[in-house]
């Protein structure tokens, strides 16, 4: 009943005419960013951490909520209409969900995924009350030993879990976490890897990485390979669905809540992984299985639940024990250590206002998306008609001016290039950006939390492992290795046969 | 010999490939339509697709001109224009004209006037219906 009482005290100050309008402004630019493809929540986010110079924290974190919730959301319009996924976790969605469009049934498609994304959004946040403060009491009674090995946890999870090749995700993590090195250390102030170059003597600000690796590096990425043909879009009026498509949708809404949820509250579970399975399961179940392959609802209302139910959990580890386990988690954890308040367990307890305004305006912003995007979605299709030469004109603008807020310094934007070239790099040779942005935001926190172990036990490295819960993580950890060596080998043994037999 | 036709999905495309088939009927000449696009954004609604594409084909058909349909993409959607006209060695250029609003004059460059200005061949421009 304290959840309760805490949610409603956030309804209260959530609903000030200030905190609705950036509600407002957060759930419309995601939306935005969502339904553009290359252009997501998390790029977005990066690009406003300058107005957390001169805004309250409530209202920032309404409106990055607003922005996050509203970038899944925008995914599907530009994976239904016109078979480009806009966001990574709405690939599933085309499939069916092309196919419907093209089959005169995108009106349909479109309120699917808006009712799918609402119902699962609302539950999603429901779980979040409850779920959140529980596993941060727990969470708080942690000594640093398991804290440090929850982090390492999730930081091998993130890498190798994501993304096709683990060569490549920890060549990012470790990039991510050299980056994070930069600078003074606080302890021995000892210079570590600053070059000779005093001004990086501060270390790098997380704002110039996200701006650069986000903004710059799609925009470099972008300028490379300009032009493209353009797809067919399919032309839709206002979405809504009859009755039967409603007798369809609502069992597929709620397994797909059923399977993002957990997967997006577990350390990289992601919403690619629960939209596949939820799609995989719809298709078992349905009555309609010779519709699957040429347009059935149940393909895009399992997956958009299951998606907007990942971001909901994913808020869990976010706001519990300060663990990002999505780009746009990540910089939201970076506004987060800009105001001053440190991530973690204790969140709950010393910023319980902050917290509960947030969770109330994520109910909020759930509700807007479905008022907005009903009637608005024939504007979202025709924000895809936007040459790319304005649109990123404007993120290169905004992202240098969000460099240079940052110390007023010249050297800022020197750095942000440089990052800049890193991400298209990375872009180039297929290295995923979530694991370095993670190991930049939680590398030097692992590190705190290394050495404060250490100490505490006076440099004897068992220390490390003096606490049940620490022993049992690591555990996993090995059994995950293990795991996925096996199942490589196996793999791996697998496809040489089928050469050879082929 | 050919004669061009720059089209587009649109209705004041329209009255320029049926002035041009007229044309062609009468020349006895095939046609060449050039559908360009500068291929910088995800949607283009100047840029035929899927369906148009197919309808545009069978209009051809029926029209039982010698016919080929061309989709460049380029920077410049005049150029392009004129490139295939150089290219086929073309007797006349057939464009359909848009109204447009003072601020997009000023704003805007004319694809249509660049055409008219440095073709080799004669242009013939066909307004829309009023």
């Amino acid at each position: 009943m304290d959840n309760l009482n805490n949610l409603m005290d956030g309804f209260g100050a959530a609903i000030t005419p200030t905190n609705l309008l950036f509600a407002c402004v957060g759930v419309l630019l995601g939306t935005a960013v969502g339904v553009l493809p290359g252009i997501g929540p998390a790029m977005t986010v990066a690009l406003l951490l300058p107005i957390t110079y001169n805004v309250e924290p409530a209202s920032a974190f309404i409106m990055f909520a607003g922005i996050y919730y509203g970038g899944m959301y925008g995914g599907s319009t530009t994976s239904i209409l016109l078979n480009t996924p806009g966001e990574s976790s709405s690939v599933i969605t085309a499939i069916e969900g092309n196919k419907m469009a093209k089959a005169g049934r995108a009106a349909q498609a479109l309120a699917t995924a808006a009712f799918g994304s609402f119902i699962a959004g609302a539950i999603g946040t429901t779980l979040l009350t409850f779920f959140a403060p529980w596993i941060a009491v727990q969470a708080v009674k942690l000594g640093d030993p398991s804290y440090l090995a929850i982090m390492v946890l999730a930081l091998i999870a993130v890498t190798a879990v994501l993304g096709s090749s683990k060569l490549r995700g920890f060549i990012g993590l470790f990039l991510g976490l050299a980056i994070g090195i930069v600078g003074i250390d606080s302890l021995t102030g000892q210079s570590r890897m600053i070059f000779g170059i005093p001004l990086l003597g501060d270390g790098i600000d997380i704002v110039v990485v996200a701006v650069a690796i986000f903004a710059i590096g799609e925009a470099l990425w972008v300028a490379a390979f300009l032009r493209r043909r353009p797809q067919e879009i399919i032309p839709v009026g206002r979405p809504w669905m009859g009755k039967d498509d409603f007798k369809r949708s609502w069992k597929p809404w709620l397994r797909g809540t059923a399977f993002g949820f957990p997967f997006g509250a577990v350390p990289a579970g992601g919403a690619e992984l629960p939209t596949f399975l939820s799609y995989v399961t719809e298709r078992k179940l349905s009555k309609h299985p010779e519709e699957f392959g040429h347009g059935a609802i149940e393909g895009v209302a399992g997956p958009e639940a299951a998606n907007n139910a990942s971001a909901a959990g994913t808020l869990v580890p976010m706001l519990a024990l300060g663990l990002p386990t999505n780009a746009t988690a990540a910089i939201m954890l970076a506004a987060m250590m800009g105001y001053g308040i440190q991530p973690g367990p204790a969140l709950f307890e010393s910023e319980s206002t902050l917290v509960w305004t947030l969770i109330a305006s994520l109910f909020i912003g759930n509700f807007l998306l479905l008022v907005l995007n009903l009637p608005l979605a024939p504007l979202w299709a025709k924000l895809l008609q936007t040459p790319r030469p304005y649109l990123y004109a404007g993120i290169l603008f905004f992202a240098s001016l969000g460099a240079l807020a940052v110390n007023l310094q010249w050297f800022d934007l020197a750095l942000l290039l440089f990052f800049g070239l890193v991400g298209l790099g990375m872009r180039r040779f297929g290295v995923p950006v979530l694991p370095l942005i993670i190991g930049v935001i939680l590398g030097p926190l692992v590190e705190e939390r290394l050495r404060k172990t250490l100490l505490l036990s006076s440099g004897d490295w068992s220390g490390l492992v003096s606490e049940p819960t620490a022993i049992i993580v690591y555990a996993i950890i090995a059994l995950g290795a293990i795991g996925m060596a096996v199942t490589g080998a196996v793999r791996g043994r697998k496809d040489t046969t089928t050469e050879v037999s082929a | 010999m050919t004669i061009v036709i720059g089209f587009t999905p649109e209705p004041a495309s329209t009255q320029a490939l049926e002035r041009g088939l007229a044309e062609a009927r009468l020349r006895g000449e095939s046609v060449l339509l050039v559908n360009a696009t500068k291929g910088d954004a995800f949607v283009d609604t100047r840029y035929g697709t899927g369906t148009t594409i197919e309808d545009l084909q069978r209009r051809l058909e029926e029209s039982g001109v010698e016919h080929e349909i061309t989709q460049p993409m380029g920077p410049d959607i005049a150029d392009l224009v004129l490139e295939e006209a150089e290219r086929v060695d073309a007797s006349l250029i057939v464009i359909g004209l848009r109204h447009r609003t003072p601020v997009g004059k000023l704003l805007l460059g004319s694809t249509a006037q660049r055409i008219l200005l440095d073709a080799a061949c004669p242009v013939l421009a066909v307004k829309p219906p009023r």
